[in-house]
């Protein structure tokens, strides 16, 4: 049996249900198996959860429930969420890194003594996984970078890259949703929307999903 | 009745603000939502606006003219006030633009205020919810001079100053965590024992909180959930209180979070005001805020009636009328 989470308030409208340790896809299976059990079967003042690289926060409205009670809850469920065994859902985005889509292509072959088809294929490589959203509104954190192209962030953000860029930082890959300043490395562009309010489902991803990515020819 | 009002000016932070969202977070979207939402509240049950929101001003004031029809306004919050035609300006102000008449709004003590007006128009509506993400102005937007907005069902208001929400104690309670464990002992003790500013660095986002450096052990931890109110530092030991528009997950840690009672309070203070922060329980911070909640829910009805009270001596009538018929039916 893996150790029980820690349970942590913050404030007294949420708790934080942290299962420690580093970033690993065994931890984050344990957060969204949690998640997805509490989905099914939501504490009375349940308002919404949030998960996380190692943890889950759950937000209650204090005016129904408690903290205590919330996370009582949340550890009695940990036994129906560790057999939850079904696979992940997969999505394959299309990706274009001609030199236009991909101002910091070169940068990288530098920084990494890859050629720029090398990087390519290296990034083409990865099978990434949906850690979680975070940072901007329909930022999905995708681990699963290959260690040969683990660079740090830049030093500073730089505007004015559009809306779709792939960028990479650490052993994270990001596709932007908004035009917002960015200190990682844009290596690529793709026409696939992560983020649509118009669809029934907003966002394209949830945490938990698989991602493969696909050169456009 | 239609009105249509056009903002002449308005300062960087104006923004459209419905209660904000839930259940997106997981997306990385922040509620956002009203930044002090007692005052929200407040114009909101004055107005009984249908689309449920209003304008979210700040430092920079606006200007509204309304420029057909006549249209009922309130403004509340932050001590901001009032002036129609340059007439004596009052904050929580409650009254009725005229067309061709200008209201001017300017910045009181604190920081955000909320213009509601009696009308029915409805803002474009982002993931649900017309609250504005300052950050991207998805939502109902950010509002620049030149917007012009048409109401339908437009009604005025009696000309009414109200009585501001009741006083808190000076003192912001927070409850430690979810990461205390990444501060050494004396960051705990500062936190407890020193005197903090509130700055004039904020936006929806957060607010810059001055005072001694609270500087991690090490700032070297996964991305964890971050919730309106948690006091993150960064790696030099400065410390932000998250706000509306937060960002939904941070790598940074929280030392403590400040409880729902006081983070609107804390985002009202006045620029370079000095407060203390109290370390309370979990329990304790649930017991206040259910307190707080009680209180503010009686200072919205007690507005709500007060206003009433003051409507115009036909609907006063009508009104009586309708109840003394009532009691009378039954109490003969």
């Amino acid at each position: 049996m893996p150790p029980m989470p820690a349970v942590r308030p913050i404030g007294e409208t949420a708790v934080l249900i942290d299962f420690g340790g580093g970033i690993s896809i065994a931890t984050n299976e344990r957060v969204i198996a949690l998640d997805r059990a509490l989905a099914a079967r939501p504490p009375v003042g349940m308002i919404e959860t949030v998960p996380a690289y190692v943890s889950l926060m759950i937000v209650f409205d204090p005016l129904v429930t408690d903290g205590e009670a919330i996370a009582a809850h949340a550890l009695a469920l940990l036994d129906t969420a560790s057999s939850d065994t079904r696979p992940p859902r997969e999505h394959v985005i299309p990706v274009r890194y001609e030199a236009e889509c991909a101002p910091d292509l070169a940068a990288v072959a530098a920084a990494t003594g890859l050629t720029r088809e090398e990087v390519i294929a290296q990034h083409l490589s990865g099978e990434y996984r949906v850690f979680m959203y975070g940072f901007g509104p329909g930022y999905a954190y995708l681990g699963g970078v290959p260690p040969a192209l683990q660079l740090p962030r830049k030093p500073r953000a730089e505007r004015g890259h559009p809306v779709g860029s792939v960028i990479i930082a650490g052993a994270q890959c990001l596709i932007t949703t908004l035009p917002m300043p960015t200190g990682w490395w844009v290596i690529g562009h793709t026409a696939q929307v992560i983020l649509d309010p118009a669809r029934a489902q907003p966002f394209l991803f949830d945490p938990g999903d698989v991602i493969r990515f696909e050169r456009v020819p | 009745m239609q009105a249509r009002i056009i903002i002449e000016a308005a300062g960087p932070l104006t923004t459209v603000q419905d209660r904000g969202r839930t259940g997106v977070m997981r997306f990385g979207v922040p509620p956002s939502g009203p930044v002090d939402r007692l005052a929200f509240a407040a114009a909101m049950a004055l107005t009984a606006a249908p689309e449920g929101w209003a304008f979210e001003i700040s430092h920079g004031g606006c200007t509204v003219l309304c420029q057909e029809g006549e249209i009922g306004f309130v403004l509340c919050g932050g001590g901001f006030l009032a002036d129609i035609d340059g007439d004596t300006a009052a904050a929580w102000r409650q009254g009725t633009l005229h067309a061709g008449q200008r209201l001017r709004v300017r910045a009181g003590a604190g920081n955000w205020a909320y213009l509601a007006f009696a009308g029915s128009h409805k803002p474009p509506l982002w993931l649900g919810s017309s609250a504005t993400h300052g950050p991207s102005g998805l939502g109902g937007g950010i509002v620049a001079a030149g917007a012009a907005f048409d109401f339908a069902n437009a009604r005025p208001l009696e000309p009414y100053t109200l009585a501001p929400p009741p006083e808190a104690s000076s003192a912001i309670a927070a409850v430690l965590g979810p990461q205390d464990r990444h501060f050494p002992a004396e960051a705990l003790a500062h936190l407890a024992q020193t005197s903090f500013t509130a700055s004039a660095r904020f936006d929806r986002m957060g607010r810059v909180l001055g005072g001694p450096p609270l500087v991690p052990t090490s700032i070297s931890m996964p991305s964890e959930p971050a919730l309106r109110g948690c006091l993150q530092t960064d790696g030099d030991g400065s410390l932000t209180v998250l706000l509306a528009d937060h960002q939904t997950t941070s790598g940074y840690p929280k030392i403590a979070t400040v409880i729902s009672a006081d983070i609107d309070r804390l985002a009202q203070l006045p620029s370079g005001q000095p407060f203390r922060f109290e370390l309370i329980g979990a329990r304790e911070a649930l017991l206040r805020t259910r307190a707080t909640a009680a209180a503010n829910q009686a200072w919205l009805n007690s507005l709500a009636q007060c206003a009433s009270l003051n409507e115009s001596l036909d609907e006063r009538l009508r009104a009586s009328n309708l109840i003394d018929g009532f009691i009378d039916a039954n109490r003969p």
